[in-house]
């Protein structure tokens, strides 16, 4: 027993070094600089221990902005992203024509990269001196007054944003619940049709139950995905993202470290964990539901 | 409850394009009595289960109509015929328990015909109790043994009180032992309730022990309707013959010469009212007499005890297949398993049929 249990170990280490050295030892460094005053990686010095660094970071002006963004990012996106993923799959699921056709261009955007996608919706949304953009254009055909989306007020730009996440993060959640939704053996609805059940009752007792499994993970990497969000807002702003009041963590922690303002490892450690806690928390509160809500 | 198709076709466009359609039910005219059970056998891909799927509603005929008693019920949805069907992979909601997937086809009912809680689950329990899983309301599907979630799925079918049952392949997800047991309850259920029901089964022995009426198809075309026993002693044509009986029926080539029956060369018995011809000739287990004076000449391959009978195995040079099996009483078998072995026939257990058309031609169709 004991000599199997050795061989079990020696079997694991390889798996155990790399996700050591690569994965926990990161996490345990920066929960410590977190802690030192001051850290400077260069000299490898810091003043004390303590506290402070959480401190600074929580009254940062920048800071609360780039929370604020990330968690209406996440509050928008997450359920809408997700509901229209599942409109999409049930869409396709019940045509037989062109399936294949636009299962491609429903997954398009995935294959696309994120800094492409990010000048497209500049054409669309950029007010420039030449032209105030697709978008614009089309709500002055309804009447409508032109928006700076991308230079203008928040609620714009915020609008641009969550549009643009929702947009990329689609194909990925399409792909994944049509998959779901044709695994669902297709006696379950022959028995329900014979006992004259109604398609609205169809799909919330038979189709949402048995797709539940899928929809929670879903529902879970899209809200850390969304808490991690930083590309798209750098694709759509710039890199002064502090400037154009649309900073995320992600991005805060970047800018601390090697931004305009950097040189900070101990704040942006700091706000890192700030980000682990609240993800792990989040994340934590979904299962708790989800071991509620999904049945098997 | 009387069902009767009348002239009931159906068909679906070939898969490879420019081939002609796949014709798997092909102009069924049959009448089940009210409370009967019927079993529709035939091997797989025959059209059985197209045939209860048109029965219940859930595919739509090419040609023909259905009838319950006297309504026409062809262009009638599933929901409004008053079937329950129980699927071969019994198709219960795995996310809801036993009582919430008894209860499910009565939360569907609208209008004055819905019920209130207490009445559905006073129904639930009924058909529960009826087929004996009364103790398993509330587990889960997974929770449960394959013979418990069958009897789950026959009570979902039998709560809203249907008009026709419809089962397909009822035992085939089951164990040998389970389906001994699962048919006789199937059987107990069906005499209990009256309901009338058609099961489907590719298995002979399930269909002769319980049926009243076995429908026999091959390739879509019903080959024979009649009481199993009747199936047995009087089948209509080689293939019959060949699909119902264990061990199977033994078929030979043989030819009939002015009054007589030859099997090879071997002149077997006399033949009264079949023309000269080439033939099929059928002989089922039971109907081999070892006998030093008989006119069946075979080499014996051996002779495999089973207590009460004895099987001797052997071959024929116009055999049809590997090996001859004969049962015979335990006293008449040889006390050898190889050498020549003779055999005389008995006429009841010998069938003939036409080698080009496979039809019986002998004894003549008694009806």
């Amino acid at each position: 027993m004991k000599k199997n249990s050795f061989k079990a170990w020696l079997y694991l280490l390889p798996a155990i070094i790399f996700l050591g050295v690569f994965m926990l030892y990161p996490l345990i460094d920066v929960f410590v600089y977190s802690f030192e005053e001051g850290y400077n990686s260069a000299s490898q010095t810091y003043f004390g221990t303590g506290t402070y660094n959480y401190e600074y970071v929580l009254h940062d002006p920048y800071f609360m902005q780039a929370l604020r963004n990330t968690f209406i990012l996440v509050i928008i996106t997450v359920p809408l992203s997700t509901g229209f993923a599942l409109l999409i799959s049930l869409a396709l699921n019940s045509i037989k024509k062109l399936r294949m056709a636009f299962q491609t261009i429903y997954f398009l955007p995935y294959v696309t990269n994120t800094l492409a996608v990010g000048l497209v919706f500049m054409i669309l949304f950029k007010k420039t001196a030449y032209s105030d953009g697709l978008v614009n254009i089309l709500i002055n055909m309804f009447g409508g007054e032109s928006v700076d989306f991308i230079d203008g007020p928040y609620w714009a730009k915020m609008f641009v944003l969550c549009f643009y996440t929702i947009w990329i993060v689609l194909p990925f959640k399409v792909l994944i619940l049509t998959s779901a939704l044709a695994s669902v053996s297709d006696t379950y609805y022959k028995a329900a049709r014979i006992d004259g059940t109604s398609r609205w009752r169809m799909f919330t007792k038979i189709t949402l139950p048995m797709i539940s499994p899928m929809i929670f993970y879903l529902v879970i990497t899209g809200f850390i995905g969304a808490f991690k969000a930083y590309s798209d807002s750098v694709a759509l702003f710039g890199t002064d993202l502090n400037a154009a009041g649309m900073n995320t963590i992600v991005g805060y922690i970047y800018d601390m470290l090697y931004g305009d303002s950097g040189g900070y490892p101990s704040y942006a450690s700091a706000a890192a964990i700030i980000l682990f806690v609240i993800v792990l928390t989040i994340t934590v509160i979904n299962l708790m539901i989800s071991k509620k809500k999904v049945h098997y | 409850m009387k069902i009767k198709l009348e002239h009931l076709t159906k068909r679906f466009p070939n898969r490879t394009k420019n081939k002609p359609d796949v014709i798997a039910v092909n102009d069924f005219n049959i009448e089940i009595p009210d409370g009967k059970l019927v079993g529709l056998l035939g091997p797989s891909g025959c059209g059985k289960s197209t045939a209860l799927n048109l029965i219940s509603g859930l595919e739509t005929p090419s040609e023909g109509k259905i009838f319950f008693d006297d309504d026409d019920v062809t262009d009638i949805p599933p929901e409004l015929r008053g079937v329950g069907l129980v699927f071969q992979s019994y198709a219960l909601y795995p996310h809801l328990t036993v009582l919430q997937n008894i209860t499910f086809p009565l939360e569907n009912l609208k209008g004055n015909k819905k019920l209130s809680k207490e009445q559905m689950r006073s129904k639930a329990e009924e058909a529960a109790k009826l087929v004996q899983i009364d103790g398993l309301l509330e587990r889960k599907p997974s929770e449960l043994s394959g013979g418990q979630q069958q009897r789950v799925a026959i009570a979902r079918a039998l709560v809203k009180r249907p008009r026709v049952l419809l089962l397909d392949e009822p035992l085939s997800n089951l164990d040998a032992r389970l389906r001994l047991h699962t048919r006789e309850e199937i059987r107990r259920i069906q005499r209990e309730t009256g309901i009338t029901t058609v099961f489907v089964t590719h298995d002979q022995e399930e269909a002769m022990s319980i049926s009243d009426v076995i429908v026999v198809m091959k390739d879509g075309v019903i080959q024979q309707v009649d009481k199993p026993q009747t199936v047995y002693d009087d089948p209509t044509n080689l293939f019959v013959a060949k699909f119902l009986g264990t061990p199977a029926i033994n078929v030979f080539v043989g030819s009939v010469k002015k009054g007589r029956l030859f099997i090879g060369d071997d002149d077997v018995l006399p033949i009264n009212g079949v023309d000269d011809r080439k033939v099929y000739v059928g002989v089922r287990p039971e109907g081999f007499i070892p006998d030093d004076n008989g006119g069946l000449k075979c080499k014996l391959r051996g002779v495999e005890v089973m207590g009460r009978d004895t099987s001797i195995i052997s071959h024929h040079y116009a055999f049809e297949g590997e090996s001859i099996r004969a049962i015979v009483s335990s006293e008449d078998a040889p006390d050898r398993d190889s050498g020549d072995i003779r055999f005389s026939l008995k006429p009841g257990k010998v069938y003939i049929f036409d080698k080009e058309t496979e039809e019986r031609i002998y004894p003549a169709s008694g009806k």
